[in-house]
């Protein structure tokens, strides 16, 4: 395979998540906006924060406001991260790869793309928010579905999916290190409840509300949420699910190419020390601390895969 | 391309009514007395369906387009919009007599225009043999004197060629244009007929009809069956693309992807130790083959233009020490140029020892003398085309003329007579598209697909219809709102 196309694979994946990422985000403010609390005006600045546009959301606005925040992060164009910019992007690595995707994933990558121009054409109200989010994700979940259901498991499935995961993992990493405050154990006491409406929050931007719900009840402890995020293997969010994934696909990129990638190795360090450590020891070293070592870990995981596999000239 | 010719076209309102059809212009599909022989099966069935259904079609086939991707990017359009090719879905249907002769004329031109090729980049005997003028080729801007003495892999240059054919009458095509650099279109060729097959499968069944499917499989062949003696058993081949923003790129793609053949671009190139290497997860490895949809001009920009950025540099040197195949090859477009292709006649006669099965649209070449003073005389008649234009731009249609147009052209005309040649405007057939209001004839032209290998030439039944949408327009190309068709040849019939 051509290292262009492995490269078109991985981004086109990271791309499709990274827009999962952003309506989850969206969802989960537009839900504690409705509660109308003092969290609201906040909660705006918290999610233009974790997708990591500040300063170009400062260039153009002054203030955190509803609708301008969610206009900026689905459809602004100057935002090279808003849905509309990354769709856009991930469909042309998709015409890059056209020869390594089957009929029906290329579709659907199209017609994702098709709806969302249409959908976003117009500047989106508040009103109109929880309905073009869910059209957004269910363009999504027809691409997933599509990769899933008719590529083959050979080297470029295992570039669909590292794409996934290791954006999948930056993303639950920078949530938990936007709001990692509010899991602090000094600001949350052991044992009493933290701010309800940011831990939904928090749970909502990784779809993982119910499925905490499953596994703790009512029992919301920072502790659990933190280490549900990170460490449990069951959440298709956590970052050790992630890595487990990240690892086994490139194991099989190993195997397949027979040779030995130092992005493998990277990955496999990484993932052994989330299986080593205990969520009391995170926390008594530092949330923060843990996130910012974890997602510089990431991004040079990135590095290495890109290298690796001659993505690039 | 262009169609020249003139005469009033009689629209056809409400379904099937012949009683307009103007006897001066050859429609395809009906005459006064009812449908022609090819078209019968297709008219009974056309018949029978429910019109106001039919009418919904149009606006089907756009989405079912868009959906598949099936579009091109042009130029200069704000946001790099996507346009999609109108199909109209009435089809074009051809005889199997009436095929058989293209179908021979074509490989007899093919090797006549390969041969030329050799020979012009080699001894150069047709013109020792003074039948075309040495400075035809000499001071001709499409001949590549870098290609003179190179040999390509088992001889070929033109692996794939795209001729465009226009009807006058019920037995007669003749050849408007050679097109043997990088001519495009075969994947709408193919995609017309999967779309057919989708929305009207019914027709399938009742007719039969010549498959166009195995092209990819046939380009793979003859591709494979002219790599380099270097090349491994089983070749690599490339297509080698300007990138995802060329107009053209979702045919790239496309033919790419059936054959199974790597899609590269120039970044993904590195030469190494004298051979072409292609960039992969794996490391370096070696292309056998590249069918390149880059002109010749950008190929390599060490050889020829300094300023390409989507070509590879030193291709040409690893090209001419014989370690890759480019199909075609570079220098080709001395075959199709419009001055040389006035002398087709002669080519064909000296290559092959016989005459010409596709006859030429008679030709006025503008840099001799008794012919520019019939041009300049009979101005009002003629279409004008610059030697080097192609797309429909760069000429002058002389019957729907102004007055200034004409002086601005004659004016361009005695400064550089050499740069023009002069058609006669011809009547050329019709098929019938779609409209809101029923069946309207609109007129076509034929651009089938010639493949060549050291072995052997073949010629997918059929080829791309382009079609003029406006009621007289003679303009097919896409670029300028011209439509395609699906193209039938029946099988037996």
């Amino acid at each position: 395979m051509l290292g262009k196309t492995a490269a078109g694979l991985y981004w086109m994946c990271r791309y499709l998540e990274r827009i999962e990422f952003t309506t989850r985000l969206l969802d989960a403010a537009f839900r504690i906006a409705l509660t109308n609390s003092n969290d609201a005006k906040s909660e705006w600045g918290s999610i233009i924060l974790t997708t990591g546009n500040k300063a170009s959301y400062l260039e153009l606005y002054d203030e955190y406001e509803s609708t301008r925040v969610i206009n900026f992060l689905l459809r602004e164009k100057s935002n090279p991260s808003s849905v509309l910019s990354v769709i856009e992007t991930a469909r042309n690595n998709a015409r890059i790869v056209r020869t390594a995707l089957t009929r029906e994933s290329w579709e659907a990558i199209n017609e994702c793309w098709l709806e969302l121009n249409s959908s976003l054409r117009r500047p989106i109200t508040e009103n109109a928010l929880p309905q073009v989010l869910s059209g957004i994700r269910k363009q999504n979940a027809l691409v997933r579905a599509a990769l899933d259901g008719t590529m083959l498991r050979n080297d470029i499935y295992n570039f669909l999916r590292l794409g996934t995961f290791i954006e999948r993992a930056d993303s639950t990493a920078r949530i938990l290190d936007v709001k990692y405050y509010v899991l602090l154990p000094s600001l949350s006491q052991v044992g009493s409840s933290i701010d309800f409406v940011q831990w939904e929050s928090i749970l909502r931007s990784v779809s993982a509300l119910r499925a905490y719900r499953w596994l703790h009840g009512n029992q919301i402890s920072s502790k659990q949420i933190a280490n549900f995020l990170i460490l449990d293997e069951r959440m298709s969010r956590s970052l050790t699910f992630c890595l487990q994934k990240i690892n086994n696909n490139l194991f099989y990129l190993s195997q397949t190419y027979q040779g030995e990638f130092s992005c493998r190795t990277l990955a496999d360090t990484m993932f052994k020390r989330l299986q080593h450590v205990s969520i009391d020891k995170i926390l008594l070293d530092g949330l923060h601390e843990y996130l910012l070592t974890f997602l510089s870990n990431s991004e040079a995981l990135n590095k290495e895969i890109e290298t690796n596999f001659g993505f690039y000239g | 391309m262009f169609w020249p010719r003139y005469c009033c076209i009689t629209e056809i309102m409400g379904s099937v009514d012949n009683k307009h059809l103007n006897s001066e212009v050859f429609d395809e599909m009906q005459t006064a007395l009812g449908p022609r022989v090819p078209y019968e099966q297709f008219y009974e069935w056309f018949k029978s369906e429910n019109h106001y259904q039919l009418r919904k079609k149009p606006k089907e086939l756009d989405k079912f387009f868009r959906k598949t991707g099936i579009t091109f990017n042009v130029y200069g359009e704000s946001d790099g919009e996507e346009r999609l090719i109108p199909f109209d879905f009435i089809p074009r249907i051809i005889s199997e007599l009436r095929w058989r002769k293209i179908e021979t004329g074509l490989k007899q031109r093919a090797n006549a225009i390969n041969a030329f090729l050799s020979d012009i980049y080699g001894n150069q005997e047709i013109i020792r043999a003074g039948w075309i003028p040495e400075e035809l080729i000499s001071q001709n801007a499409a001949f590549l004197p870098e290609m003179i003495g190179v040999k390509p892999p088992g001889g070929i240059y033109t692996h794939i060629s795209g001729t465009d054919l226009i009807r006058v009458n019920d037995e007669k095509f003749v050849v408007l244009e050679d097109n043997v650099r990088t001519p495009s279109g075969a994947s709408y060729m193919i995609e017309n007929r999967e779309t057919m097959l989708h929305m009207f499968p019914e027709l399938f069944t009742r007719i039969p009809v010549k498959s166009v499917s195995n092209y990819p499989e046939q380009l793979l062949q003859i591709l494979i069956a002219s790599a380099p003696a270097s090349a491994t058993a089983t070749p690599v081949i490339g297509v080698l693309t300007p990138g995802v923003l060329n107009s053209a790129y979702f045919e790239h793609a496309f033919l790419a992807d059936q054959m199974g053949a790597e899609l590269i671009e120039g970044t993904d190139i590195k030469i190494i130790d004298k051979k072409i290497m292609m960039r992969t997860t794996q490391g370096y490895r070696a292309v056998d083959v590249i069918y390149r949809r880059i002109d010749d001009n950008f190929l390599d920009p060490l050889n020829f233009n300094p300023n390409s950025l989507i070509g590879i540099p030193g291709l040409f040197d690893v090209y001419r020490n014989g370690a890759i195949t480019l199909a075609n090859a570079p220098g080709t477009g001395i075959a199709d140029d419009k001055a040389v292709y006035s002398f087709m006649p002669e080519i064909i006669k000296f290559y092959t020892g016989s005459t010409p099965i596709l006859e030429n649209v008679e030709t006025w070449r503008c840099s001799e003398e008794l012919s520019l003073k019939y041009v300049i005389d009979n101005i009002e008649e003629l279409v004008i085309k610059e030697v080097h234009g192609s797309g429909g731009y760069g000429l002058l249609i002389g019957p729907t003329s102004s007055k200034k147009e004409r002086a601005i052209f004659l004016r361009k005309l005695r400064a550089n007579p050499s740069n023009y040649i002069a058609q006669p405007t011809l009547s050329l057939s019709t098929v019938p598209i779609m409209e809101k209001k029923g069946l309207a004839p609109r007129h076509v032209d034929l651009r089938p697909f010639v493949l060549m290998s050291p072995t052997e030439v073949k010629v997918t039944p059929g080829g791309l219809t382009r079609v003029a949408l406006k009621k007289g327009s003679l303009v097919v190309n896409s670029s300028q709102g011209g439509g395609t068709k699906d193209t039938w040849v029946l099988e037996g019939v």
